[in-house]
């Protein structure tokens, strides 16, 4: 790992950069190449990126999996991860003193279960919702079932394909207001800068959660609204003024004057040096933006504010309002999955963005 | 030095103006108003509730309302609390607001402190063992899904081994028969604790002006002898036991918001310690032969200290979000765990006050760290 950091960044061969019959496209193409496998071995560089980065993979793949897994091999009546249904029957004896609850039952529950004339030492048949993870059987349930009888493993998946879509729209609405907002406010100044960074400021100030939850008890918020709300919110404080502050110094580079005498309008300017240039480090944040999206979905689903029909933050909701918390172990496949699976995406998200900040920002590099 | 305090304070003003306008209007853009549900009565005939409409200044155009919802805002009205009917909702937040000053501060300054002392070892130690590990720990502790870490502390610490209280304030049934009010004796600890702090930064103060040995006698003993001091106060108070209920409850959520907190500060002050020993004044110091620890602390640390400060205003959103789930999930009986009620049960008054409220909140630790951050940056202290 450090052989590869303390060689300065090998450059592949300095090709010749076409001669004038290339088009310039292909120039275009073979430095964008060019610079992508630089940064790619940069990026690689810092092991704790691609770990990141598989973990994100893996999170895609699962997201992808769901509809196929409902395709072929799940029913949809037992399957569905907000309709289906499904209590997994087991055989249980009647004790007197459960010692063991995955095969023992107490007279009492057995009673109310299964039959008023049930007797101690008989082997009934239990239908269980929340049922533990089962392997066997007709309808493998490999993360057990919820308290309404859904499948688990199949809500997760379900779910990994919202949260990707919560994070895209998040991160892209970030990109677009951050760099916008950030090149726009550096290139005019002036009144321009004044009024679009004070907003930023208030922005800033606001904090997010109990805006958003006040405004969730105000108004409907589906998943795309929440998307939208969470990239103006965070593309239009904290990134648009780190990115102003890049853009600043874009602004003064003599590549601008001379595109400038060359006849170029000021939305040239911007669209082809200004923002090319803040780019990279838009997308850092936008890694930032995608962490923070999944989190507060998850928080707001959590606290039963969002009307989504289902998200991780809501598999945990229903485990903690039908009453399953402090029995955490025993009720494990309600709570650890969903949970690990927020804190991970999250996590793999924010890793991913470390390792670039390394490769966009180069005095964080060692040596 | 004054004079750039007073102008972010009528800048912190108008913006807090600024925030509560928004704030009506928002609550104005949701579909039907209050006069609907005072006028649902079939039975009231149209002019009736023409004048309740009236009387609740509903029929003046938006931006008169907004302003008189700004000047009421700043004079303490904050209007009826819908659930708790005739209580007003100023008065409920400043039953609550007191409990919740306390979470974040005690969190927020035991957050900064490990953070930054950990962080400070991470960038010494870069490459090494203890730099991986902290960096995975940081990195799951400021990522982890936030209301689920504080379900398992509570879980852990709270259920399964039983040494902290399952949420709540107090202990109702060890205050039966309580000379006082559970919040008067609240006050008094948190005016303790204001005096204690003054008391450590005066001794801290004081270390630094004398002639350096003895200097270095007061910082080492000095600190240690005022929490004895401290503890031996409320030790002897007659309130003695109450004081510990209250303080037994409060330990498991400072803690735990105070253990995902710390982790952002930890790794920024990493990534900043990094960039400052690249200097050359670290170079110069190394070259004088000076004591490791000495770089460490007094050359590197101190000028590393600079962007932590600032990110006090960038992770503020991070810590009142933080810490109204907290209150929510420990029942703590403070601001966000009554803005979280309220949001629930559609108790708009009040979930609009709280909301305010916190923005105030954000205002004041702005404000807070951008002093702190003029007076530890000299070139900004004397221009």
């Amino acid at each position: 790992m450090t052989d590869t950091l303390t060689a300065p960044p090998e450059v592949p061969e300095q090709e010749p950069l076409g001669s004038i019959e290339e088009p310039l496209w292909r120039v275009r193409l073979r430095l964008t190449k060019r610079s992508l496998v630089q940064n790619w071995k940069l990026f690689v560089a810092n092991r704790i990126g691609l770990v990141g980065l598989v973990m994100i993979v893996i999170f895609a793949l699962m997201a992808i999996a769901h509809p196929i897994l409902m395709a072929t091999v799940w029913p949809s009546q037992i399957y569905h991860p907000i309709n289906g249904y499904d209590a997994p029957v087991s055989e249980k004896l009647v004790v007197e003193e459960v010692t063991d609850p995955v095969t023992e039952v107490d007279l009492t529950t057995a009673r109310i279960q299964y039959g008023p004339f049930t007797e101690i030492g008989e082997t009934v048949s239990i239908s269980q919702q929340p049922a533990p993870p089962s392997f066997g059987g007709p309808n493998p349930h490999y993360l057990g079932t919820d308290p309404l009888g859904r499948d688990v493993l199949s809500q997760l998946l379900y779910s990994t394909r919202s949260a990707f879509f919560l994070g895209l729209i998040a991160a892209m609405v970030t990109v677009v207001f951050a760099t916008v907002v950030g090149s726009v406010a550096a290139f005019f100044g002036g009144w321009v800068d004044s009024v679009l960074m004070r907003l930023a400021d208030l922005i800033l100030l606001v904090p997010l959660l109990p805006v958003l939850i006040v405004v969730s008890a105000l108004f409907r918020i589906s998943l795309p609204l929440l998307g939208l709300l969470i990239g103006i919110l965070s593309g239009f404080g904290g990134t648009a003024i780190i990115l102003k502050s890049q853009a600043l110094q874009v602004t003064v580079k003599p590549f601008l004057d001379a595109a400038r005498i060359a006849g170029g309008g000021n939305g040239h300017l911007i669209l082809r040096h200004v923002i090319p240039n803040v780019l990279p480090l838009s997308f850092l944040y936008m890694m930032f933006t995608v962490t923070d999206a999944i989190a507060l979905e998850a928080t707001l689903s959590f606290l039963g504010l969002l009307s989504i029909p289902m998200s991780w933050g809501i598999m945990i909701s229903i485990a903690r309002t039908q009453g399953y918390l402090l029995g955490s172990l025993e009720y494990w496949w309600l709570l650890v999955p969903a949970g690990l699976a927020v804190s991970l995406l999250a996590a793999a998200f924010f890793l991913v963005g470390r390792a670039m900040d390394e490769v966009v920002n180069p005095r964080l590099r060692q040596r | 030095m004054l004079k750039y305090v007073a102008k972010r304070l009528i800048q912190g003003l108008l913006l807090l103006m600024l925030f509560l306008a928004l704030l009506y209007i928002l609550l104005d853009a949701q579909p039907g108003d209050i006069s609907l549900q005072l006028s649902a009565n079939p039975r009231l005939p149209p002019e009736a509730q023409e004048i309740v409409r009236e009387r609740l200044g509903l029929d003046q155009p938006l931006l008169g309302r907004t302003v008189t919802y700004v000047l009421n805002f700043f004079q303490g009205d904050l209007g009826l609390s819908f659930t708790q009917y005739p209580r007003t909702v100023g008065s409920v937040i400043l039953e609550k607001l007191p409990r919740t000053i306390l979470l974040f501060l005690s969190a927020t300054i035991l957050a900064y402190y490990m953070g930054f002392a950990l962080g400070k070892v991470m960038a010494w130690r870069r490459g090494k063992t203890v730099e991986t590990g902290l960096t995975l720990g940081g990195v799951a502790a400021y990522t982890v899904f936030y209301p689920w870490f504080a379900i398992l502390m509570l879980w852990f610490w709270g259920f399964q081994f039983g040494l902290f209280p399952l949420g709540k304030f107090i202990d109702v049934d060890e205050w039966t028969g309580a000379p006082m009010a559970a919040n008067r004796v609240f006050m008094r600890m948190l005016i303790s604790l204001g005096i204690l702090g003054l008391v450590l930064g005066a001794v801290s103060l004081l270390a630094h002006r004398l002639p350096p040995e003895r200097g270095e006698q007061v910082a080492r003993y000095g600190p240690p002898l005022v929490l004895v001091a401290f503890l031996a106060f409320w030790w002897l108070s007659p309130l003695r036991s109450y004081v510990a209920d209250i303080a037994h409850h409060t330990l498991l959520p400072v803690l735990t918001l105070a253990s995902v907190q710390f982790a952002g500060v930890m790794l920024l002050t990493r990534a900043s310690m990094l960039e400052t020993l690249k200097e050359d004044y670290i170079l110069t110091a190394r070259a004088k032969g000076l004591p490791q620890r000495d770089i460490r602390n007094r050359h590197a640390a101190r000028n590393a200290l600079l962007p932590v400060v600032t990110s006090l205003v960038l992770a503020l959103s991070f810590v009142i979000g933080g810490g109204i789930l907290t209150e929510g999930i420990f029942s703590w009986p403070g601001i966000g765990g009554q803005l979280l009620d309220a949001t629930l049960t559609e108790d708009i008054p009040l979930a609009t006050g709280t909301l305010g409220v916190i923005g105030i909140i954000a205002l004041v630790g702005h404000l807070i760290s951008d002093v702190l951050y003029m007076y530890l940056d000299p070139r900004i202290r004397t221009s």
